[in-house]
């Protein structure tokens, strides 16, 4: 099978049983995307599929075929980080750092939900404007368990990245 | 080797002069660009490319037996199973940091689902399905799976971080005469650890010579154990942890991975990767253990604190010594002339209880600085007024000087910045619509050591210098301050200083651990940097003292020489040792800190939110103000959880520990955090260790949950002495006119 991550196509023969998670993790040597869990509980594979964040762990791989798939790797480089990715390091939203790449591309697809007035159960209303207040990041941002406990940190570079991506837009 | 023992109070040193600027900075972490990227390691993610094979742990459905035979044919039978391993070496639990000890399971089912095999094959799925082929036969035996029934028959041991009893005069005759008695009993359950990297181990042979990535904290110690569970002599074996998603205590000892995964790749003659699941993490490394504590406190008709007495009963494994150290803070916290602190172990056929972040203050001040709230109700007295009443002015029990203790200025400080003169001054006295408004406040304390360590700084020829040694970073900032140490020592910018770590060819080191790692790793680069500093004195033909050091140039007189001039083409290498010395016996040394909650706690669901939470901290030198502060947050967070979510549940029927992952083990998550406020004084301990700074990891769990209850007594007027402090416990005793609710 194939599965376009990062904007390139991968030739895969795999267990149909295998993880989109597990084929990045063990056939592909993309190892940004962690595993904490494998039961969709803590986010720390979290991943793109489509500009949509999901949990990695919680879906074959062979049901991807044609999707566009981003992770971590995607979403920049040491030497070019991404906005979200800056706004982690200069406001020490990890520790450990094993929680972080699902964190930020979470960060990234949440600010996607937002922008299309996705609302959630921390907003006033559901049919309005989604904004972007500390206590609805913090809601849409609570299926990424953060052992070491970045959380403010991470709120921090959350509403940093957000207003310099939108400066930039 | 240059060696510092730390027998005296360290003088003014280069860091005091902070002529290069860097030290105390919140500078950026040096990993940080990996580990934001996704390119920094964890054990699991090495031999990328290369032909491994996949382990998976076959555990038992059972809380105490007999093996009495494993039937591996239907697995080994699959297409694709490599070997399962099984046999008496297997590890039915984490090890212990105490010790090079491993527990191997030697044909017995200790706790429910306890590794009893681990399939190989050439996938991880086809490891997963053949490990449900494994046919195992137990011959039950009874086990014993709470402490409540069998209070009382515990054990003294004489292997826990501390002694089991600490005593000091007649406690029992001074808390008969005592005016007042206070006696109380507070219970604590069982935690996990829950680092997010479960523990996971890549093992590869070459010969005989083992080269393993495990995910541990102490390498030294760590790798002795992998060497004894696979019957080899350490020499053979090299373990890498260069990053460690995690620890809090519960990678001290090695995993039941890291000799699965050694005997497993020995087996099929092929590296072997093996990440414990989360369901493993939770039922097959340790725990913490749940705890039963009796606090007793005399005191005089105006409150002053005339005895002390702590004794907790926890749980460990038959024949296991460690305990949770409860009595650790009290020991030199409280004052009282006639003290007793103990602690017993229950036996339970549950996994093995060990180290977990801050082992003893954790649980130990939720119930004592609970207890002082309550007393200082007693007397009608601000909380705040009772622990300054009650400030012991040197060690009680040894009577030793204590190397620095400014708890009473973070009380102040926080109480200044939290507006704590604002606190209702009746329980249940402040309402907001549907939400009781509670405010609290405890004190933090955390044992201070320093351990052994050494470590080599390599200079190159153009003058930039690597730092090199076997330390760990768990999240803690190591990297971070060891790069920023050498450089302010050398006077060097941050980025001329490379750092390596995480690896057991490098110098021996002190690991990751009851916060001591700073202190201890950055001593020996501390100490290696004062070596290298004497080479170039010696090359100039001047005293060290007289060199100042900046940007890469040695300044003496009206000389500025290029690092680079001094070297003349050569590679330096240096190595400098720490070891504690009387310092650590003459004084009394800890961390303090203090800690403001506001609680809103709901009239009619009796849900507790916390609104605010301020600790003041003070812990000597800190090294990197940003890093020191993200380890406080986290250590506020714990407490959060402490407070009012984590429970480890065992049922007493089976042993089976029912929550066993992070659905149904709740650890805070975003939305359970409000915005924290975390403040440092300016401090500096010269008995402590060089740098002049003390522990911080673990300081700020310390009390918080603590607080956080007292915030919910003031908010309700009810006091729960039982963790956490969950909506079924308070509903109960909400005011009754909050049945009516706004």
């Amino acid at each position: 099978m194939k599965l376009k991550i990062n904007g390139i196509e991968h030739e895969l023969d795999i267990d149909t049983r295998t993880s989109l998670l597990d084929a990045c993790r063990d056939h592909l040597g993309f190892t940004g995307s962690k595993k904490g869990c494998d039961h969709g509980q803590c986010g720390a594979c979290t991943m793109l599929v489509n500009g949509r964040r999901i949990n990695s762990c919680l879906t074959l791989a062979v049901m991807h075929e044609g999707d566009e798939i981003t992770t971590i790797e995607g979403i920049g480089q040491p030497d070019k980080l991404h906005p979200m990715q800056e706004a982690f390091l200069h406001h020490d939203g990890f520790q450990c750092g094993y929680c972080t790449p699902g964190q930020i591309v979470s960060a990234v697809g949440m600010l996607g939900e937002v922008k299309d007035n996705w609302p959630s159960h921390a907003s006033d209303n559901v049919t309005g404007d989604a904004n972007l207040s500390s206590d609805e990041i913090r809601e849409r941002m609570s299926g990424n368990i953060c052992r070491c406990s970045a959380y403010p940190n991470i709120v921090d570079a959350i509403e940093s990245a957000s207003a310099k991506m939108k400066e930039t837009a | 080797m240059n060696k510092h023992v730390m027998d005296e109070a360290i003088g003014e040193t280069r860091l005091d002069r902070n002529t290069q600027g860097v030290i105390g900075k919140g500078v950026d972490r040096y990993e940080g660009k990996l580990k934001v990227s996704g390119k920094a390691p964890y054990a699991y993610e090495h031999l990328i490319g290369e032909k491994v094979a996949y382990g998976y742990v076959v555990t038992a459905p059972i809380g105490r037996a007999k093996v009495k035979s494993i039937d591996a044919m239907a697995a080994q039978s699959l297409a694709g199973v490599l070997t399962v391993v099984s046999g008496d070496e297997v590890l039915h639990s984490s090890a212990q940091p105490l010790s090079p000890a491993v527990p191997a399971m030697k044909g017995e089912i200790l706790h429910y689902n306890q590794p009893v095999a681990l399939v190989v094959a050439e996938s991880f799925e086809i490891a997963r399905q053949a490990a449900k082929l494994v046919k195992v036969e137990y011959e039950a035996k009874e086990g014993h799976y709470e402490i409540e029934s069998r209070r009382g028959t515990g054990r003294a041991t004489e292997e826990g971080p501390m002694p089991a009893d600490t005593k000091r005069g007649d406690f029992e005759k001074a808390f008969a005469a005592a005016e007042v008695q206070f006696d109380q009993t507070y219970r604590t359950p069982s935690y996990q650890a829950a680092a997010m990297e479960p523990h996971a181990s890549v093992a590869k042979w070459d010969g005989d010579q083992l080269t393993i990535w495990s995910s541990c904290q102490l390498l030294d110690l760590n790798v002795q154990q992998i060497a004894n569970g696979i019957g080899v002599d350490p020499s053979k074996v090299r373990l890498l942890s260069p990053y460690i998603g995690g620890g809090f205590g519960s990678k001290l000892g090695i995993g039941p991975d890291a000799v699965l995964a050694a005997l497993g790749a020995k087996a099929v003659g092929r590296p072997v990767k093996l990440a414990l699941t989360r369901q493993n993490v939770f039922q097959a490394t340790s725990r913490r253990g749940e705890t039963i504590q009796r606090v007793r406190i005399g005191t005089t008709k105006d409150g002053k604190i005339t005895c002390f007495g702590h004794e907790s009963e926890t749980a460990n494994a038959e024949g296991e010594g460690f305990f949770e150290p409860s009595g650790i803070s009290t020991v030199f916290l409280y004052p009282g002339e006639d003290r007793l602190v103990t602690h017993r172990v229950i036996t339970t056929d549950v996994l093995t209880a060990s180290a977990c972040r801050a082992p003893g203050e954790a649980t130990g001040m939720l119930a004592t600085e609970s207890a002082l709230d309550e007393l200082a109700e007693r007397f009608g007295m601000d909380p705040v007024a009772f622990r300054k009443m009650n400030e012991p002015e040197k060690d009680p029990q040894e009577d030793l000087p204590f190397s620095s203790r400014r708890l009473l200025d973070c009380i102040d400080e926080g109480a200044r910045r939290f507006n704590w003169a604002d606190r209702p001054s009746k329980p249940a006295a402040r309402r907001e619509g549907e939400w009781l408004i509670g405010y609290g406040m405890s004190s933090a304390s955390r044992a201070n050591s320093l351990m052994a360590s050494s470590a080599e700084i390599e200079m190159s020829p153009e003058g930039r210098a690597i730092v090199k040694t076997s330390m760990t970073d768990i999240g803690t900032g190591t990297y971070t301050i060891l790069q920023q140490i050498a450089a302010e020592m050398l006077g060097l910018p941050l980025d001329h200083v490379d750092v390596l770590l995480g690896d057991t060819s490098l110098p021996e080191s002190s690991g990751s651990g009851g916060s001591w790692g700073a202190n201890s790793a950055g001593s020996s680069v501390y100490v290696a940097a004062e070596a290298l500093i004497e080479e170039f004195a010696k090359r100039l033909g001047v005293e060290a003292e007289t060199l100042t050091l900046k940007d890469g140039h040695a300044i003496s007189g009206n000389r500025q020489i290029p690092f680079a001039e001094i070297l003349n083409g050569d590679t330096i290498k240096v190595q400098g040792k720490i070891e504690p010395g009387d310092t650590s016996s003459n004084t009394n040394q800890a961390s303090y800190g203090a800690h403001f909650a506001e609680v809103a706690v709901n009239a009619t669901t009796g849900e507790t939110r916390v609104r605010r939470l301020l600790t003041v901290g003070t812990a000597g030198r800190i090294l990197n103000m940003k890093t020191a502060t993200s380890q406080c947050y986290g250590g506020q967070i714990w407490g959060i959880g402490y407070a009012l979510e984590e429970e480890l549940v065992v049922d007493p029927r089976s042993g089976l520990i029912v929550n066993h992952d992070l659905a149904e083990y709740h650890v805070p998550v975003h939305a359970d955090v409000p915005k924290l406020d975390v403040v440092l004084l300016e401090d500096r301990d010269p008995h402590a260790s060089p740098l002049a700074g003390k522990g911080i990891g673990e300081l700020a769990i310390a009390g918080v949950g603590a607080a956080i209850n007292n915030a919910i007594y003031n908010a309700t007027g009810a006091r729960i002495r039982s963790y956490p402090i969950t909506m079924d416990k308070l509903l109960s005793h909400l005011p009754d006119e909050v049945g009516e609710a706004a």
